[in-house]
């Protein structure tokens, strides 16, 4: 194989097999150990690697909120349709938002109604459709965590200086904090310890999760995303469990430092306030979303009158209750059956980090 | 959306680098990590470096991992 720096030697299969020698001895020294893993890549990656069939029976992975396709609602989606139906309005997005259903349709569905759609790679892709289209109103869809909305900021900021006056943004950026404070004090999922998002965290470094582990005694443990750095992330989470611990640790530190990237958090805070925001499955979480500020209203989607269809969520979906981790995918009625990553009735089976796709791709009940 | 990959810096101009990955050459933003030069390794998110990546770090985790694995293999199966 050949080597690719910071890649190759995590996927080592020799480490491997210590690191899950170690998992199960540790296994051993407990009676059930329940940890969540947040982020939608870590779902990916616990799946492609074949991890999770290689834990103990009374070690459980449950899946959480961190695939920001899957937690933004219906409504938002509504919004970003109606404007793509708008003549001259050119909506610009991820990849991963095409196929997500709104309450009657969806922005692939809408491209082939004649709807001027794109997929871009990156926000700098958008500032440049827009610079070269002048005649033409630009809107990125901008969702993601604070991994991505730092670059969303950047592109807004570019905009504004080289006066790109045709680019806004519809934000439904969220943040990772307060889905985290809902799910720790949720009783239903007795959970032992969260393996915590790698790039949320190059971000905001570690401190975001000091609240779970000082006031609910949670191990967080942050962790990449090769095989070893999950593996080796299960077991400072099961080490700290089976000591009785609670304490963040950090096992991404060639890309994690203890104060994140002060850089990219203060690009959020310029651009970004906080707001109450709804999120798929959980509700309307206080002060979890983020807005552009008045300065940047001239950027700002929000500012664009559409009437938006009246929303209407998918019946039997249990999307909602998956993301919380209550329920697999397996146990829901429509998984497999009518909901396919080809025809899904959900978000959690279109975006590729879905709990949903990932589980329908590689998993067995 | 949200994979990251490791990527080499090779050139750097203005607000923008270009950087390489296995052999695949592309444009991304470096507003995030303003002082990376050519030569250094960053984490790319949605097409910005959004951390240099550390060489000695890499190497102490991947020691670390070694050491588990000793612990793990000291174990009866």
């Amino acid at each position: 194989m050949k080597d690719v720096p910071f890649v190759t030697a995590f996927r080592d299969p020799g480490p491997a097999r210590g690191l899950i020698a170690r998992i199960r001895d540790l296994a051993r020294q407990t009676e059930q150990a329940t940890f969540m893993e947040v982020c939608g890549t870590h779902t990916m990656s616990l799946y492609r690697h074949g991890i999770r069939a290689l834990l103990p029976d009374n070690v459980r992975m449950l899946s959480g909120p961190g695939c920001p396709v899957c937690v933004t609602p219906h409504a938002y989606l509504d919004r970003a349709i109606a404007l793509s139906r708008e003549p001259g309005f050119v909506i610009a997005t991820f990849g991963d938002m095409m196929r997500v259903p709104g309450s009657t349709s969806s922005l692939q569905q809408e491209r082939a109604r004649g709807a001027d759609v794109r997929v871009v790679y990156s926000t700098l892709d958008a500032v440049d459709m827009a610079r070269r289209e002048a005649e033409r109103e630009v809107v990125f869809l901008g969702v993601g965590f604070e991994t991505t909305s730092p670059t969303v900021a950047a592109a807004v900021l570019s905009a504004e200086r080289e006066g790109v006056r045709n680019f806004s943004v519809l934000s439904a950026a969220k943040l990772v904090g307060p889905a985290l404070d809902v799910l720790v004090r949720d009783d239903r999922l007795r959970l032992h310890g969260f393996l915590c998002p790698g790039h949320v965290s190059v971000v905001l470094g570690t401190a975001v999760y000091e609240p779970l582990a000082r006031d609910h005694g949670m191990p967080c443990v942050v962790a990449g995303f090769e095989a070893l750095d999950v593996l080796q992330g299960l077991v400072m989470l099961l080490e700290q469990h089976v000591a009785g611990q609670a304490r963040v640790e950090n096992a991404y530190r060639r890309a994690v430092v203890a104060e994140g990237n002060p850089v990219a958090r203060g690009l959020l805070d310029r651009v970004f306030e906080p707001m109450d925001t709804a999120w798929r499955g959980l509700g309307i979480l206080p002060g979890s979303g983020l807005r552009l500020r008045a300065a940047f209203r001239a950027h700002d989607a929000e500012r664009f009158e559409v009437e938006v269809e009246p929303t209407r969520e998918p019946p039997g979906c249990a999307c909602g209750d998956i993301l919380r981790g209550i329920i697999s995918p397996f146990e829901c009625k429509l998984f497999g059956k009518v909901c396919t990553p080809d025809s899904p009735h959900g978000a959690c089976m279109v975006s590729s980090e879905g709990t949903c796709a990932a589980a329908f791709r590689y998993g067995r009940e | 959306m949200c994979l990251a990959v490791p990527m080499k810096v090779l050139r750097v101009s203005g607000d923008r680098a270009t950087a390489v990955m296995d052999g695949v050459e592309r444009e991304i933003g470096t507003a995030l990590v303003p002082d990376v030069v050519a030569g250094e390794y960053v984490i790319v998110h949605a097409g910005f470096a959004i951390q240099k990546l550390s060489e000695a770090e890499a190497q102490e985790t991947l020691e670390l991992f070694r050491r588990m694995a000793e612990l793990g293999e000291a174990e009866p199966a």
